[in-house]
């Protein structure tokens, strides 16, 4: 007999208690910390608080710990709280040149004002499993010989942006404020054509891997644009604020960036001399995958605006932009989880009527020009049945 | 229920959070967007959906069109596929009672907001009941057209040719118009609507209801509505009309014959038995029920 599917509500709650003992854990290991996180997984956290749109390692530590390491669900919690929280006014536009930064490289001059810095990267290491790792008691003492060194001490040299060094010569197209109002993609939902502040808006909270794997593909010919890297910077810039009582802007902070700036195919004829175009990434934390994809992806948006034929997935802002952010992706792809019964047996329905109905007129069909052929067959059945009931 | 009772800025129900999770201003945005949705009838407004703290796709728009036309007086009932006791439906049910603290009801006839997935319920609504509807896709053409700004030029040109096409195609194809679900209106004779993805059984009860009919979509961030007593046409041919299904079987519990009943597998033999999808309707016929 049918069991009503009712207790409905002891369920959730014994699914919660449940996920919370799972989150936690074997009980005799001790339990980790938010800090802990947020000093040890700066790459987990810059991610979190990127996609989740809000700066703040201690939050984005916490949520990935109520996550049990599950990003994009630490993400959503982090958005999810950012919605509620009120607004008081924008900051002045940060200033990426004047960045401290702790890593800056360009990937289209040997040397530059301000020089190489490699900073803290997994570029040149090998990826053997570190065996050490398993006994972290002698990590401390790496990380305070590093912390000792002059290298680490050394006040970087002002750092002039590639970008800009390559458009005062007129080689790259200068980027100019438009001046109007910013949009808030959080507060209005996005129209189509979009502006390029809504866009790198967007980009800018996009699922990492899905801006890696378009940003991939103009690489391998879909929407090919031809990208360097013309430069990646890493480090800390002031954050501003103008409160209109004071008049005047002080600073209440400082935040970690990535910022990527791709020089990219040349464009010009029609009387305009020839100039690169560049794409640009920017995200929180040490992001450098995440930027880099951003810079690729914005650069193949851009296409209508340079005439290029739009032709690939990476090119169709609609394609891209309503497709690219994982709180989103992820909520409709799991919602498949929630009973679907009703619209289930309505297409049941549908599906055996028209079977029904098909059925019905094959018999009709097999009864007219179909007789003869069908016959002899089932004489034959009819005649080995017999044969076989005889022999039993 | 009125807005001038939704606009209290009462203490918070649940630490930290406003009555009803959102914040006034959200809220007044979203009912300036409701009132649009009322006066041009099936169109689709766009809104600034915020995130809601359950996932996209599981109800998020029609939360906050709830959270902005709740009111603290207001008895509020949450179904799922009919149900009320479902476990999504538990869980809205339980976020509004944890961050509004209003009263809550199983009953039809009690409630004065009735938030739905999938289905509309078998009592007759009444005048002053409102019905919130939870979208996944608003747009009725997006299987047809994927980009939105060419179906909002469509809809502004009222150029509905593809949508009839596709329904012929179907009748070419099939004999019937094979949508069993989310069936294309036609509202006060000029938008085509997706009623969300309510069986087509249920479509004649969106025309000229005495309820109001609020839809929203969270994750595409659209609101649209009915208002109370408008003419909602499910999309047709004079040689082809639109008809709902219907059962042979009865509700093996209330015997009733003329409600959505779902098709269950009882036992390893693969024996079906039909019940209402509407556990409200079942139980109030059955006359033992359960209390909320």
């Amino acid at each position: 007999m049918y069991v009503a599917v009712k207790g409905g509500e002891a369920a959730i709650d014994n699914a919660h208690a449940f996920l919370a003992a799972r989150r936690r854990g074997d009980l005799s290991v001790p339990p980790l910390s938010v800090a802990q996180i947020r000093e040890q997984m700066p790459m987990a956290v810059a991610r979190v608080m990127s996609e989740g749109s809000l700066y703040d390692r201690e939050l984005a530590a916490l949520a990935i710990k109520q996550a049990a390491g599950d990003l994009i669900e630490a993400i959503f919690l982090l958005r999810a709280y950012r919605t509620t929280l009120p607004r008081f006014m924008s900051t002045l536009p940060v200033d990426t040149g004047d960045m401290q930064a702790e890593r800056r490289i360009s990937a289209i001059f040997k040397d530059l004002p301000g020089g190489q810095m490699l900073g803290a990267t997994f570029d040149y290491t090998h990826r053997l499993l570190d065996f050490s790792l398993l006994d972290e008691s002698d990590g401390a003492a790496d990380a305070m010989s590093w912390q000792a060194s002059p290298q680490s001490a050394a006040q970087a040299a002002p750092m002039p942006r590639v970008a800009g060094l390559l458009a005062d010569e007129g080689l790259l197209g200068v980027e100019q404020d438009s001046t109007a109002p910013v949009p808030d993609i959080t507060r209005e939902p996005p129209d189509f054509p979009s502006s390029r502040a809504q866009r790198l808006q967007m980009l800018a909270r996009a699922d990492e891997g899905f801006l890696l794997a378009l940003g991939y593909s103009t690489q391998r010919g879909y929407g090919r644009n031809h990208p360097f890297a013309g430069e990646i910077r890493i480090g800390l810039v002031e954050v501003w604020v103008e409160p209109e009582e004071l008049g005047f802007p002080v600073p209440i902070g400082d935040i970690e960036l990535t910022e990527c700036e791709m020089v990219n195919q040349f464009v010009g004829g029609n009387g305009q001399l020839p100039q690169f175009t560049r794409g640009y990434g920017l995200a929180f934390g040490n992001a450098e995958r995440k930027a880099m994809g951003m810079a690729l992806v914005d650069r193949s948006l851009r296409a209508a605006e340079y005439g290029e034929d739009v032709e690939s997935p990476a090119q169709e802002e609609e394609f891209v932009l309503m497709h690219c952010d994982n709180v989103e992706a992820a909520g409709f792809v799991a919602h498949l989880k929630l009973p679907h019964y009703v619209d289930f047996q309505s297409e049941l329905d549908l599906v055996r009527k028209l079977r029904r109905e098909r059925e019905t007129a094959c018999a009709k069909q097999e009864k007219g020009g179909e007789r003869q052929a069908a016959e002899p067959v089932r004489k034959a059945t009819s005649t080995g049945q017999i044969e076989k009931e005889y022999a039993a | 229920m009125t807005l001038a009772q939704a606009e209290h800025t009462e203490p918070l129900q649940a630490g930290g959070y406003n009555f009803a999770y959102l914040d006034e201003q959200t809220k007044r945005a979203i009912r300036r967007g409701l009132l649009k949705a009322v006066a041009i009838p099936g169109y689709q407004v766009p809104f600034g959906g915020r995130e809601m703290p359950l996932p996209y796709g599981w109800g998020t728009g029609g939360m906050q069109v709830t959270a902005a036309v709740l009111g603290q007086d207001d008895v509020l009932k949450v179904i799922d596929q009919g149900a009320d006791d479902t476990t999504n439906a538990v869980s809205i049910r339980r976020f509004f009672k944890r961050t509004a603290g209003v009263r809550t009801t199983e009953r039809t006839v009690e409630a004065d907001i009735i938030q739905t997935r999938h289905r509309i319920p078998e009592t007759p609504l009444r005048k002053g009941q409102i019905v919130v509807f939870q979208v996944p896709i608003p747009e009725p053409l997006r299987f047809i057209e994927p980009s939105d700004s060419e179906t909002r030029t469509m809809h502004a040109l009222n150029d509905y040719g593809v949508m009839h096409v596709k329904l012929y195609e179907d009748i070419a194809k099939y004999g019937h118009i094979a949508t069993a679900y989310a069936y294309p209106v036609m509202v006060d004779e000029r938008y085509v609507m997706d009623p969300s993805p309510i069986p087509k059984f249920d479509n004649p009860k969106l025309h000229m209801s005495p309820a109001l009919m609020l839809f929203g979509a969270g994750r595409e961030k659209r609101l649209y509505a009915l208002p109370p007593y408008c003419p909602v046409v499910s999309l047709d041919f004079d040689d082809h009309p639109f008809e709902p299904p219907v059962w042979d079987q009865a509700c093996a519990y209330c015997g009733s014959t003329t409600s959505y009943l779902d098709e269950l597998i009882v036992d390893d033999q693969g024996t079906r038995q039909f019940i209402c999808s509407d556990t409200d309707y079942c139980g109030e016929r059955c006359g033992h029920r359960d209390e909320a």
